[in-house]
């Protein structure tokens, strides 16, 4: 059957967001997109010895937009840094058992954050 | 879980009464109009009392007034472009609101593609038009102008009786669609001096599959489909005697009910806005009263609308946005745009639209869900600190 509208694993992380928060003082943050284009996304990450111990989002946006930060955070957790940034945002859309074509693009930003989240990580360590 | 429906102005279920009447032009008479023996000319009868009641509906001055078209899209393409082309030699100006439905708009650009001068009205805060620079606007050469009756997406309702003074006294024609507002509020052709307007059957618990163009006795048009000359000439192609036979009984079954229901689809309307409006950075759009009595839009700061829809239906209730998100342009609605919301404003609308199903007992069922809907997206946004 051809398919309509939003996959079930896509609904189902809209109606129970995983790691849904802030982290207060985080190792990384990320934030991508802006509200006029009708997506925001931030992510907080807690990380030790390179490793993702802990992760959080908040995002302003449609319903795939709120599915891939929710997956997005399930996918990073425990995952070393370079792994994590090894996470694109088709592997996010595969994942959620796709997503509509028209949402591919604008709504599909979740990795984005996470890899500004772990550069940012990076830029911290650095210092 | 009972679904609560509050899209009316997206879909409406066919009222029985006018599936009963106009079923057996499916099967039983199934003839063609234009045949002279008799099937032919029990398909034409029906076809002419439909015409009948649509124009008794309008008050229009004759039935000859009405042509019958596909759908609301079709009349108003036939009206806006049948118009321009036909009185070219009066002038190349067209003229639209800026909030008017999307058939209005991408049928008058592609017009500007071809030569003719395209120019947009803006509206107030509230959706009226500004009535000052539609006179600015308006020239002799301006030989159509297309206002809607009242908006689908804000509700508002439009003087059109001082608008038409205003086009007639420096253009030509004035195109009212009136979708959204025909069966809800009462529509007189001739009181407003119309010249042209939009009926569409499924917004009148018609079957889909007709429209109409009231085109007053003297306004000359032309036709944008070409053959068998059908609609004298005006819509060539087999008349769908099912639908139009169906929008005719469903117009004449709307006017006998309008009155009651409106008054009762009000006062619903009225609770939801004044318990909803009551939830913290929660504005109604459109104008509080001039609006149409089953039609209850917001917007909600901070969230967005696609996600207001998903999470509304999971408790059964289903709503429309005109949010970027749920549209294929992925656009923000340009009603929303046009009557000054930013962009991110835009984004969070919810629009309700009361129809035959629901009840004052919803209400407290559809607020409950409101507030939890906007607390859990919101508790979920970056923009909430």
């Amino acid at each position: 059957m051809a398919q309509v509208g939003y996959s079930k694993k896509v609904m189902e992380h809209f109606m129970n967001p995983r790691n849904v928060g802030v982290i207060e003082n985080p190792d990384g943050y990320g934030k991508v997109g802006n509200p006029v284009c009708g997506d925001l996304m931030e992510i907080f990450i807690k990380v030790k010895d390179d490793i993702i111990t802990d992760i959080k989002f908040k995002t302003f946006g449609c319903g795939s937009a709120i599915a891939t930060s929710s997956m997005v955070t399930e996918m990073a957790k425990g995952k070393h840094i370079d792994e994590a940034m090894k996470i694109t945002r088709s592997d996010v859309a595969d994942e959620l058992e796709g997503l509509p074509p028209h949402k591919m693009h604008c709504s599909n930003l979740a990795a984005d954050a996470l890899h500004e989240a772990i550069k940012d990580y990076k830029n911290k360590k650095k210092k | 879980m009972d679904k609560i429906y509050l899209d009316y102005a997206s879909g409406m279920p066919v009222d029985p009464r006018v599936f009963d009447f106009a079923k057996p032009y499916l099967m039983e008479k199934f003839g063609n109009p234009s045949s002279l023996y008799n099937d032919g000319v029990e398909a034409k009868t029906a076809l002419e009392e439909a015409r009948e009641k649509i124009a008794k509906f309008i008050n229009a001055e004759d039935a000859k007034t009405i042509v019958f078209t596909g759908c609301a899209t079709e009349s108003n393409n036939l009206a806006i472009r049948g118009t321009a082309l036909r009185n070219i030699s009066l002038g190349k100006q067209v003229l639209a609101s800026a909030i008017e439905h999307i058939s209005v708009l991408n049928c008058m650009k592609d017009l500007q593609k071809n030569g003719f001068i395209f120019n947009i009205i803006p509206v107030d805060p509230f959706g009226f038009i500004d009535l000052k620079k539609l006179e600015e606007m308006v020239t002799k050469n301006t030989t159509v102008v297309s206002i809607m009756y009242a908006n689908n997406e804000i509700g508002t309702i439009q003087p059109i009786k001082e608008i038409s003074e205003i086009v007639h006294k420096k253009g030509n024609y004035l195109h009212v669609d009136a979708v959204a507002a025909a069966g809800r509020i009462p529509i007189d052709v001739q009181k407003d001096e119309i010249d042209l307007l939009t009926l569409s059957s499924n917004d009148l618990y018609g079957p889909k599959g007709a429209g109409a163009l009231y085109v007053r006795q003297g306004v000359k048009i032309q036709p944008i489909l070409f053959g068998g000359g059908q609609e004298k000439g005006l819509r060539s192609g087999t008349e769908n005697i099912f639908a139009i036979a169906g929008m005719g009984e469903a117009a004449k079954i709307a006017m006998k009910d309008m009155k009651n229901e409106s008054s009762r689809l009000q006062k619903i309307r009225d609770k939801l806005i004044s318990e909803i409006t009551k939830i913290e950075q929660t504005y109604l759009t459109g104008h509080p009263v001039k609006r149409l009595p089953h039609h209850a839009s917001f917007r909600f700061s901070h969230i967005e609308g696609e996600s207001i829809l998903l999470n509304m239906d999971m408790y059964g209730i289903q709503v429309a946005t005109g949010s970027a998100c749920s549209h294929k342009t992925l656009e923000p609605s340009h009603v929303l745009l046009a009557i000054g919301l930013k962009h991110e404003e835009a984004h969070g609308s919810m629009v309700i639209t009361l129809g035959k199903s629901n009840n004052i007992n919803q209400v407290p069922v559809i607020v409950k869900a409101v507030k939890e809907t906007v607390n859990r997206l919101r508790a979920l946004s970056p923009l909430v600190k």
